[in-house]
């Protein structure tokens, strides 16, 4: 029964009428009602603005606004941006203000509000215009410069030329896959809806520990109409795990449930029967258990064992042992010895999990966001009884994924109801079940000692730290043994014992979170080092340069290092340290409230997996009729890979990248790239694409008979190489096309060759390492404990700058989430579940970054190239603790420096 | 279908109250977030198309504000020295987007310990009229909030407005803020201060509210009487953290503890007093 009119108004300048219920909230109604998608559902609580639109001209967030309130109203989303605002748009391009993308449509429709206001605005009115949007991938750097640049407040940017042949690398290009970013059409996990799709929800557990059975599920389904799925369903192994030996996660709980959130049983029917449903009503009883949160409770003797198998609770515990400790503390002059205790930290990013999934013949195609494709192919399929070739993934444009997209999230839920039901069926996880359900970043409880001699040289460092890995697996493993690698921090240190574990608890599992572990561990190092600095008598920048690791010099691996760049970064910050002392010196002796401080602090980090293979394979091919087509299996979640991944193939090549067409990422249609993780995009899969550039290259030389130096060029159904005077052409219509069409075609495979770490971790773990250094200058509020980072300068040793607009981005967006964990993350879990209690910076919390890109190659990378990802994040953190302590004394040790925090260890300081 | 009732005159929504319970609905800024579903759930009373609730106008005896003028409109709108602590308040609610939809009579109704609108309008001596099918009644805004999401709204009861009286637009006056980042933030601790000077350079009529440091924001009677009469180059020394201590209850949370708060909302009642009487540029940033 239809008890209500059509709602009538406009959108995007023309007439629209709404089927909707008056209180429906206008996002819903704009993309299920309209189809206009590019209205993008964050938070469906105003705290992420993603969703913003105009109404009558005002921003609204469209989560907050019952459909009612736009009837005979002017409704404005990122589609109707029209002429006036293509300024705007092609700002966003042109100066890397879209990474993922989720966030764009809010900024833009934010910045269009506000330029449509007479004046030109300030930088502050820009902040204030958009600090109502959340963007988790820019730090929103480039995305002031695009305001600015569009309103005419800084001088407009050229688009640069095209890089011509040989040109790509180093070359400052907009990202490939930018346009449909800014023009709202841009197709993430919730905007695909397959015609008849079930709507698919999971009924998840409130407890953190509990078992629980099921009522009469029949009646259940009979009553409400929907059909309803257990782990009884499941065909294959309910088991999964993004390491197989640790694989301990089931897809869907059997009789207990060891986390809050955890799923025991999917519920698919029409959308508005699903919506309808009060979960509370679902026939399970919850017998709730004695939950162990944190690490010390998990590793008392009579704590219960969350899997059986594994004593103290311990998943698993890394080591690295390099020298002789005891001796090299005995020589030691000076020992810094101190803790440091870590939180939960939430991804945060915009996008909450989501996908569609339909059948197309016998093949299960699953359309979703996820930085993992084939892994997510392989494990849902042994969910799902399925060989994993009758299992398509299709990566959707993926909002943020920072390390938590690795994991399965709606995979293999949809998956079920699909092939239970011969239906398509999507899920789109609200906020509140993202938060709850899938990965963090591993809370840590960690203690030091480092020691250094009379000159201020390391002589030795211990490291011991608990990182609670949460109820499952995931990750763990990675992070207990790459902390123990890295926690020497990338400086000589001839004696060091580390030892990391991954402890379960019933809170959220764990995963992968840019850093694996490594940004806790140089919290408590760079903390350290400071310490030592000062009872060394040395300048801490000074301190860190003088122990830097050298060309040529040895890890605590035992692993020799070439292409070391931390030294160039640690002298590339002198000028501003300097310059950064006195300012603040001066500050500080004219005013009494607030003092200003200094921090430094370095990262390094291993690219690609610790010791394991993790090959990457690009396939390149030439269709007789001239189009160059790249297979490029590496999911670009923002940061970049299908723009940089390009480039480095067009110069192996001898093509410019415009010549290029992008085809993937597909399990049917690309090779296995592996995951977008641990910063090996650029390196691993950037080394096959210069490998398959220069083979399809020979090929075409061999084929025409030139030499290396000549030119190649596409025609219409031909290649043409041109070398001094002569010209040569193969018609591509000529040559045999292969089984996929192409005239020719190459693939190539790269894997970095690593060496497996023996019982005291010593071998050569990563082929290829980057390095940076940060340097935090902040102001501290003595009366309140309150922080402000007004500048941070960034050095990175990159080998090879393959694009430095996308480096800079990958770069301030690091410095966004390491601000973020210095200062105010911290996911309580039951307590945290949304985006106003669990706080990210927003564009107001930004300080001026200056970054400052370093080459020096590194022999293993592409063109020299190191990876970036992961290492932007690392030093920020340590550096603004640093800072804090330089400004006013507290020496801060538990996360986030919240303002009480600072404030009790500024007393404690005296 | 759940009923959703959106009236164009206050008569009509007060009848329709009388019949039966409803979910007001206003500007929804606290409303979604608390559904967690795609659509109100009902039977919903849309008050927002009724016009006669919406703006500020000048009274005889001072100003009405009504129940659903929004943060904007309040931070758009002209009015004396003595709002501008409500006006800086308007500008911190959420963001823009909040500040466009949220309505000054949900804030007060939500009844968060840290809505941002109540302790400037505790210190412009707010009264808040509600009105049901048979008539309406006023009260002083401080006995409305009784506690965490609890007020003294009766059955059948809408709030039409807030009274601000005349005397409350006189002196200069700052709201202050606290939080753990820039936008969108929920309050740590924040104070309204509203000072009026005599002609001797005294603080003739001082007001002072705290929020975010217990169930409800609450005046300060005992500080405000201490600092009566001072000249103001004296009034912020005259600030005793004891005493505004004491007049609060804050609670340990997860963005402070209730130490942190108390030693806080002295600090801060001093900046903005201190804000409020000369230039900002000592006053919390």
């Amino acid at each position: 029964m239809k008890d209500m009119p059509m709602i009538a108004l406009t959108v995007n300048g023309a007439a629209a009428q709404l089927d909707a219920a008056p209180g429906r909230r206008l996002s819903e109604a704009l993309r299920d009602g309209l189809g206009l998608t590019g209205t993008k559902v964050g938070c469906d609580a105003g705290d992420c603005g993603a969703c913003t639109v105009l109404l009558d001209g005002e921003p609204v967030c469209a989560c907050l606004t019952p459909v009612i309130r736009a009837e005979g109203a002017e409704v404005t989303t990122v589609e109707g941006l029209g002429a006036p605002m293509a300024r705007l748009k092609t700002a966003f391009l042109r100066h890397g203000a879209a990474q993922c993308g989720i966030c764009t449509p809010g900024m833009l429709i934010a910045a269009a509000a506000l330029l449509s206001r007479p004046g030109t605005p300030d930088r502050s009115e820009v902040e204030a215009a958009l600090g109502g949007v959340l963007c988790r991938c820019t730090g929103y750097a480039k995305i002031i410069d695009a305001v600015l640049d569009a309103a005419g407040s800084t001088p407009q940017t050229e688009a640069p030329a095209a890089p011509v042949s040989g040109a790509a690398v180093g070359a400052r290009i907009e990202r490939l896959d930018g346009a449909p970013k800014v023009e709202g059409t841009e197709i993430y996990g919730a905007d695909y809806a397959p015609r008849g799709a079930l709507w698919v929800r999971a009924i998840r557990s409130p407890h953190f520990a509990a078992r629980f059975s099921f009522g009469d599920l029949d009646a259940f389904a009979a009553e409400t109409g929907l059909q309803v799925f257990t782990a009884a369903d499941i065909p294959g192994q309910n088991i999964y795990g993004t390491i197989p030996p640790f694989a301990d996660q089931p897809a869907l709980g059997v009789d207990v449930v060891r986390m809050r959130g955890e799923a025991v049983a999917l519920v698919a029917g029409d959308k508005p029967a699903v919506e309808a449903l009060d979960p509370d009503s679902f026939p399970v009883t919850w017998h709730s258990a004695p939950e162990l949160l944190d690490t010390p409770a998990a590793r008392a003797p009579d704590a219960p064992r969350l899997h059986e198998a594994r004593q103290d609770n311990i998943l698993i515990a890394g080591l690295v042992h390099h020298g002789d400790p005891a001796a090299g503390f005995a020589a030691a002059a000076h020992v810094a010895e101190g803790e440091a205790e870590t939180p939960y930290v939430e991804h945060a990013y915009i996008e909450p999990e989501a996908g569609a999934a339909w059948l197309d013949g016998d093949t299960l195609v699953i359309q979703a966001c996820t930085q993992a494709p084939v892994m997510d192919r392989d494990d849902t399929a042994r969910i799902l009884g399925l060989p994993p070739e009758r299992v398509r993934i299709i990566p959707s444009a993926t909002g943020g994924g920072f390390g938590s997209k690795l994991d399965l999230s709606v995979q293999p839920l949809i998956g079920l109801v699909v092939l239970k039901t011969g239906q398509p069926a999507r899920m789109t996880y609200s906020r509140r079940e993202s938060m709850t359900s899938t990965t963090k970043r591993h809370p840590a409880r960690m203690r030091a000692r480092i020691a250094a001699d009379a000159g201020g040289r390391l002589t030795a460092m211990e490291f011991d730290g608990d990182f609670n890995t949460g109820a499952y697996a995931s990750w763990g493993p990675t992070v207990a043994v790459r902390v123990p690698v890295h926690a020497s921090g990338p400086y000589s240190i001839p004696h060091y014992h580390a030892e990391a574990r991954a402890v379960h608890t019933n809170g959220p599992v764990s995963g992968a979170f840019r850093g694996f572990g490594v940004p806790q561990a140089a919290i408590l190092q760079e903390t350290l080092f400071d310490e030592l600095a000062l009872k060394s008598g040395l300048d801490r920048l000074a301190f860190r340069r003088l122990n830097a690791l050298p060309e040529g010099g040895t890890s605590v691996c035992g692993q020799e290092l070439h292409g070391v760049g931390i030294g160039p970064c640690l002298d590339a910050l002198k000028p501003r340290w300097d310059a950064a002392l006195a300012e603040a010196a001066a500050f500080n002796a004219a005013h009494q409230g607030r003092k200003r401080g200094v921090g430094v602090a370095s990262c390094w980090y291993g690219c690609g997996n610790t010791a394991l293979p993790n090959p990457s394979t690009i396939r390149l091919g030439l269709t007789p009729q001239g189009r160059l087509m790249l297979h490029q299996g590496a999911t670009d979640i923002g940061q970049g890979s299908n723009t940089v991944i390009t480039q480095i193939c067009a110069d192996a090549l001898g093509l410019p990248v415009d010549a290029f067409e992008l085809v993937g990422p597909d399990t049917a249609l690309t090779l296995d790239c592996g995951k977008t993780s641990a910063s090996r995009q650029t390196v691993v899969t950037g080394n096959a694409a210069l490998l398959a550039g220069r083979a399809l290259r020979a090929r075409i030389l061999a084929l025409t008979n030139m030499g290396e130096g000549a030119r190649i060029a596409l025609a219409p159904g031909a290649v043409t190489v041109t070398d001094g005077t002569q010209t040569r052409r193969i018609d591509l219509a000529e040559l045999a096309a292969d089984a996929r069409g192409y005239a020719l075609a190459v693939e190539e495979t790269y894997d970095p060759p690593t060496e497996t770490l023996d019982e005291n971790g010593q071998g050569i773990p990563y082929a290829v390492y980057g390095y940076g250094a940060h340097l935090a200058e902040v102001e501290v509020d003595l009366a309140l404990g309150t922080v402000r980072v007004h500048r941070l300068t960034a050095a990175h040793d990159l080998g090879r700058v393959i694009n430095p607009l996308l480096a800079e981005g990958q770069i301030e967006g690091g410095v966004a989430q390491g601000l973020g964990l210095a200062l105010m993350e911290e996911y309580i879990p039951g307590r945290t579940e949304n985006l106003h209690d669990y706080l990210i910076p927003t564009v107001g919390d930004m300080p001026r970054i200056d970054t400052l890109l370093i080459e020096t190659p590194d022999p293993e990378g592409p063109f020299g190239a190191k990876g970036l990802g992961e290492h932007a994040l690392i030093p920020t953190a340590p550096a603004i603790l640093n800072a804090i302590r330089d400004a006013c004394g507290a020496r801060v040790t538990k996360l986030p420096a919240l303002p009480h925090r600072v404030l009790a260890a500024m007393r404690e300081a005296g | 279908m759940s009923l959703y009732l959106r009236p164009g005159n206050l008569q009509e929504a007060l009848d329709g109250l009388s019949r039966a319970p409803a979910v007001i609905a206003a500007g929804c800024t606290d409303l979604f977030p608390a559904t967690e579903r795609p659509a109100l759930g009902g039977p919903v009373l849309d008050i927002t198309a009724i016009a006669a609730l919406r703006g500020i106008a000048e009274t005889a005896d001072g100003w009405r504000i009504g129940a659903t003028t929004t943060w904007t409109d309040i931070a758009r709108a002209d009015l004396p020295p003595g709002f501008d602590m409500l006006k800086q308040a308007a500008r911190e609610v959420g963001s823009t987007q909040i500040q466009n939809a949220g309505t000054l009579a949900g804030n007060l109704c939500n009844a968060s310990p840290a809505a941002d609108g109540v302790p400037p309008l505790l210190a412009l001596d707010a009264a808040v009229e509600m009105a049901c099918a048979t008539g309406s009644r006023r009260m002083p805004l401080s006995d409305f909030i009784t506690g965490p999401r609890a007020t003294a709204l009766r059955p059948g009861e809408l709030l039409t407005a807030v009274h601000i009286p005349q005397a409350a637009g006189q002196g200069a006056s700052r709201f202050l803020k606290l939080g753990a980042r820039k936008y969108l933030v929920i309050s740590i601790a924040m104070v309204a201060a509203r000072i009026v000077v005599d002609d001797g350079g005294r603080a003739a009529h001082v007001a002072l509210a705290v929020g975010a440091c217990g169930p409800v924001a609450t005046r300060l009677p005992g500080v405000e009487r201490a600092l009566t009469g001072l000249p103001l180059r004296d009034l912020t020394g005259a600030i005793d953290a004891d005493a505004v201590a004491a007049a609060l209850s804050p609670i340990d949370d997860l963005r402070a503890d209730a130490a942190y708060r108390r030693h806080a909302a002295a600090e801060l009642l001093r900046r903005a007093v201190s804000g409020a009487v000369s230039e900002p540029e000592e006053a919390l940033r």
